[in-house]
């Protein structure tokens, strides 16, 4: 188990808890889609994974070579080419696992990772010449770059317009497939939730727990009507997790 | 472009039946490959390249002209007697005069070697000062007030306490355009630091880059355009200070710069000499800024893509 999540709490200050007794395990290789409305600490648990922050209480298990991370907007670095970036994610990796990498193999790798996310021919541009959907891959390939069994993704998709976006979930789910790593994937999107999870974690707003959990089976996958039902349910315990802020 | 190596055999049969909310985009990865490079193709920008710009060249030069003309006809007026305020004709044939004699390119060069030399030397010591109080609360909390105070201070204010310490000497000179250049440096770099969005931070952490490495690899490229800044503001500070201190510390081993033309223009109340001093002073000051400062904050912007749309 990569990442064993044990009444997990988080507060801010002398703040009511952003996080509270949240429990979750997930396997090595799978894609765990975590769902909730916005300000449930959905972001807060992310970085938490990723050890930007550190929970107040409870237990946490995560790899010990730590997370890679894709932000909402791609944070990509504007003074460096894409390829660069991808090669200065490289160049941190290796020194903090010990390797020395010279710059031809690090340029190698990078030729790579741009060619998996279909970008071989727009490396040395910069981000601010490349569309929001080809920077989400560049990001994509940089965080790939880091080389980590758990990537965590922040929205990484919600800028999008809609057929970027999903194209760019045939793309992530290829690439799933192909690296065989552990993705949490947040989002506040039903559909996007039931389109990449195997599994999909409601969470609940104010204090953030896990409330509900969904498998996405194959058949799912395979049944439009089915997937269609499951969105259906999820988005109507969705609703009911934000109608009781109402009152 | 798909090559035939490019293929990716897929895995999973399963991939090619199931879809959910796009069941047309979904086809085999040679079409994805495809659709992605239509849509890469749609949404970038086509680069546009510009020939020369005329209007950069000829407006500076129109303006120059207008002025010399109206200074000219202020002249022609006879407001004023010709030796207090000379024409743009006798403030040249100066200029010729003290070429002549050698005045010129001893007083520049000299000038212009300090002037370039100590700012170096503020620059190598006020970056790794700068980054150190920019990262550093404690430091920066200490020192910020004080820095900021004395980037305020006239640094011709050091000039009589140079003097007392070290003479008319080039110390004397040095030390002011330090005390000019340095803080001003060190408050450009800091403040850029400070417009760095935080995210940025947060990516070289999520990266793994140490404290050397953020420092070195992410903080100070961020900060970059605000650096130039400070940079282009601490040579004017030392170009100034240095002109300040020529001025007020004459003889000595204080060699013979343009702020030591200005002064012996002074003494001789020869006022084409003080003219043309003053305008060796400022053709200085306008190239360094149109041939150094200005192209490397160009370049800088538009690598970046903050160009479009101003004035530059």
């Amino acid at each position: 188990m990569p990442v064993v999540l044990e009444h997990l709490g988080k507060r801010f200050g002398d703040g009511a808890p952003v996080l509270d007794d949240v429990n979750a395990t997930i396997a090595k290789g799978e894609f765990v889609a975590l769902l909730g409305a916005s300000g449930c600490g959905k972001s807060t648990l992310l970085n938490i994974l990723a050890g930007l922050e550190q929970p107040t209480s409870g237990a946490l298990e995560v790899p010990a070579d730590g997370a890679a991370f894709m932000f909402q907007d791609s944070a990509l670095f504007p003074w460096l080419t894409a390829r660069a970036n991808i090669e200065l994610a490289l160049q941190l990796a290796d020194k903090n696992a010990g390797k020395r990498s010279s710059k031809a193999e690090r340029s190698a790798r990078a030729t790579e990772l741009l060619e998996l996310v279909h970008l071989g021919g727009a490396g040395d541009k910069r981000p601010h010449e490349l569309s929001g959907g080809m920077r989400q891959r560049v990001a994509l390939a940089r965080s790939l770059a880091q080389d980590r069994q758990l990537l965590l993704m922040d929205e990484p998709f919600a800028a999008l317009d809609a057929i970027t976006r999903d194209l760019l979930h045939d793309e992530l789910e290829r690439i799933w497939k192909e690296t065989g790593r552990t993705i949490v994937f947040v989002t506040h999107n039903v559909r996007e939730a039931v389109r990449l999870g195997q599994r999909v974690l409601l969470l609940s707003s104010r204090p953030g727990r896990v409330v509900a959990e969904w498998d996405v089976t194959e058949e799912h996958r395979t049944d439009a009507g089915r997937a269609g039902e499951l969105t259906a349910t999820i988005t109507r315990r969705l609703r009911e997790e934000i109608r009781r802020h109402a009152n | 472009m798909p090559t035939e190596q490019d293929v990716r055999p897929v895995t999973d049969p399963n991939v090619e039946t199931g879809h959910i909310t796009s069941p047309v985009l979904k086809g085999n990865p040679e079409d994805l490959r495809d659709l992605e490079a239509g849509l890469d193709k749609l949404q970038s920008d086509t680069q546009r390249k510009a020939g020369i710009d005329w209007s950069r060249v000829l407006l500076p030069v129109a303006a120059l002209v207008v002025l010399i003309l109206v200074w000219q006809f202020y002249v022609s007026l006879g407001v004023k007697r010709r030796d207090l305020v000379p024409g743009p004709l006798d403030v040249l044939g100066q200029m010729g005069v003290l070429w002549s004699e050698g005045k010129v390119q001893e007083s520049v060069w000299t000038s212009l070697q300090r002037g370039v030399f100590g700012f170096l030397i503020s620059v190598v010591i006020a970056t790794p000062v700068g980054l150190l109080l920019a990262q550093t609360a404690p430091l920066r909390r200490a020192f910020g007030p004080l820095i900021s105070g004395l980037q305020v201070l006239p640094s011709v204010a050091w000039v009589p306490a140079a003097i007392i310490w070290f003479g008319l000497s080039d110390a004397t000179v040095y030390f002011v355009v330090f005390m000019g250049a340095i803080p001003s440096i060190i408050n450009g770099l800091i403040s850029g630091v400070d417009q760095i969005p935080p995210q940025y931070r947060s990516v070289g952490k999520v990266l793994g880059a140490n404290r050397l490495q953020m420092a070195l690899q992410i903080i100070l490229p961020a900060a970059l355009p605000g650096y130039i800044g400070g940079l282009k503001q601490g040579w004017a500070f030392s170009w100034r200070s240095l002109m300040a201190a020529e001025i007020i510390a004459t003889g000595g081993t204080i060699g013979f710069g343009l702020g030591s033309l200005l002064d012996q223009g002074r003494l001789l109340s020869d006022m084409a000499t003080v003219m043309s001093a003053i305008l060796f002073i400022l053709a200085v000051g306008i190239l360094i800024e149109l041939l150094v400062f200005g192209p490397i904050e160009k370049r800088l912007l538009q690598r970046r893509g903050l160009l479009a749309g101003g004035t530059r």
